[in-house]
């Protein structure tokens, strides 16, 4: 199922996130998602995170595919020439992997291989266009394909509490003329400016899933606000999390500041998307306090 | 050591708004093999007729912004009335004049070429890696090539924080750079452009 039909149908989507393991065993995170995450309706499988190497995004989405969830495939182009990267599209395709995320993907420098070549020979604008291509039956070098063309639900990412936030809507314009067909948000904490930011976004005519983190304490929130971009935790939730250590240390204030920025900006946007960095047991319990 | 060639009238013409002021460079003249001097001289006796050309300067090293400021001294009336300023030189040329000019349109008439060897005597704060498909008029003079960690063509990526790249947090974000330049210019049309893709393919043989 590509998730863009349920967005046609009017449906409020809501995805969240998985890392695939530094290792070969994934019964864990299979059972974690069956568990928590059976109730949404797709699960983001992240393609090596922070340029930190572990398992590939689309053996993960199979496996999360043959267990019963609805997977979507990221794919970055840190990695991966454009040969690759069409190559992986056409075995998700085969796989019956039809839902994707394009990104252009963080740089080597910041993960555990900091001496890789960073490849970037396409970034998400012509990832997007290549994946059009393929849809038309043709490779970007304008080779046809044989048989029948793949067809994707195509991702993209935008960041609304960036601080250059004309640059990301410029980019995010780019993305739709490049095929784009829904977004996905880097997290929200502050209502306000992600619904200045929806002002000038539903001009494009896009779904866009709002990005949800469960802030965990006082510490990660300040982590983030230094080192996480595009990500802004204002003071007052920084005080509310390090108000009572215990209740947030039980994710009850992470739930309920998380719920709170849901329902505020509900109106404005056209999904969720979760990601729980490990918390996903609580998930169920944050889709329920925010009336979803 | 590299190689400059002409990109062509037909892609510069629409490029040229208002009155243009032309400079050519031949700084690196021993290596610069592809007649662009006289290309930019037909272009600008054409033009001439047309009296769209109000100018020309013909120096060498217009990369060193020293001297650039003691040459279009002599100019100073025509470039102040100039809209564009079209320049033939390497990338460096270009993103130089459009550093010292910022509220001008300034046009790169060649895509620059690497040749093995030497790798020339300028490079100060502008950088050029020769990459023979110049971006330099998508991004208001600024090179998303060099100044990009990722050398992104197509938009800034979700990494930038307060401005900076996250690779180098001394590093401004070089497509904030150009989104900014771009508005000041009144050329943020140029994001509208169709997607870019490069092509490592191409050499100063190839046509």
């Amino acid at each position: 199922m590509r998730i863009t039909e349920l967005f046609d149908n009017g449906e409020f989507v809501v995805t969240a996130e998985v890392g695939p393991p530094k290792g070969i065993h994934v019964d864990h995170l299979v059972e974690e998602a069956k568990e928590h995450l059976s109730g949404i309706t797709a699960v983001n499988v992240t393609d090596n995170q922070s340029s930190v190497m572990r398992m590939g995004s689309l053996p993960t989405c199979v496996l999360l595919k043959n267990a019963g969830l609805t997977p979507i495939l990221q794919l970055t182009c840190r990695d991966r020439n454009r040969i690759a990267l069409q190559s992986e599209l056409l075995g998700a395709a085969a796989l019956g992997i039809d839902n994707i995320l394009c990104l252009t993907g963080d740089h080597t420098r910041m993960g555990d291989h900091p001496g890789a070549k960073p490849v970037f020979d396409l970034d998400s604008v012509s990832l997007l266009h290549t994946v059009c291509q393929l849809e038309k039956g043709v490779d970007l070098a304008g080779n046809p394909l044989v048989g029948e063309a793949p067809k994707f639900a195509k991702g993209a990412v935008v960041s609304p509490c960036s601080d250059s936030v004309d640059a990301q809507l410029a980019k995010m314009e780019r993305k739709v003329m490049a095929g784009a067909e829904y977004f996905q948000t880097q997290a929200v904490f502050d209502s306000e400016k992600f619904i200045q930011f929806m002002e000038q976004a539903k001009q494009f005519g896009k779904p866009v899933q709002l990005g949800v983190i469960i802030p965990k304490s006082a510490g990660m929130a300040k982590f983030m606000n230094k080192n996480v971009a595009g990500v802004h935790v204002p003071q007052w939730m920084i005080d509310e999390l390090a108000a009572d250590k215990e209740k947030a240390k039980a994710g009850i204030t992470g739930v309920e500041l998380a719920a709170k920025v849901i329902k505020e900006c509900r109106p404005y946007c056209q999904g969720l998307h979760i990601m729980a960095l490990g918390w996903e047991a609580k998930v169920p319990e944050l889709l329920k306090l925010a009336g979803i | 050591m590299l190689l400059t060639k002409f990109k062509g009238k037909e892609a510069l013409i629409p490029q040229l708004k208002g009155k243009v002021f032309l400079v050519t460079c031949h700084g690196c003249k021993e290596v610069n093999l592809s007649g662009a001097e006289h290309e930019a001289e037909l272009l600008f006796n054409e033009a001439l007729a047309s009296q769209h050309i109000n100018g020309l300067l013909t120096a060498d090293y217009i990369c060193n912004p020293e001297y650039l400021q003691a040459r279009f001294e002599r100019f100073a009336d025509q470039v102040r009335e100039a809209d564009t300023i079209l320049v033939f030189s390497c990338g460096v040329g270009v993103q130089t004049i459009a550093d010292a000019f910022p509220n001008k349109r300034v046009i790169a008439a060649n895509d620059t070429y690497p040749l093995p060897g030497f790798q020339g005597v300028t490079p100060l704060e502008h950088d050029c890696k020769q990459c023979g498909q110049c971006y330099l008029n998508l991004t208001g003079g600024i090179c998303p090539i060099t100044a990009c960690s990722k050398s992104l063509i197509n938009g800034q990526c979700g990494g930038a924080k307060n401005g900076k790249c996250e690779v180098d947090p001394n590093m401004e974000c070089g497509w904030e750079r150009i989104q900014k330049k771009l508005a000041q210019i009144g050329r943020l049309d140029a994001l509208k452009c169709p997607v870019q893709l490069r092509d490592y393919s191409v050499d100063a043989k190839s046509e």
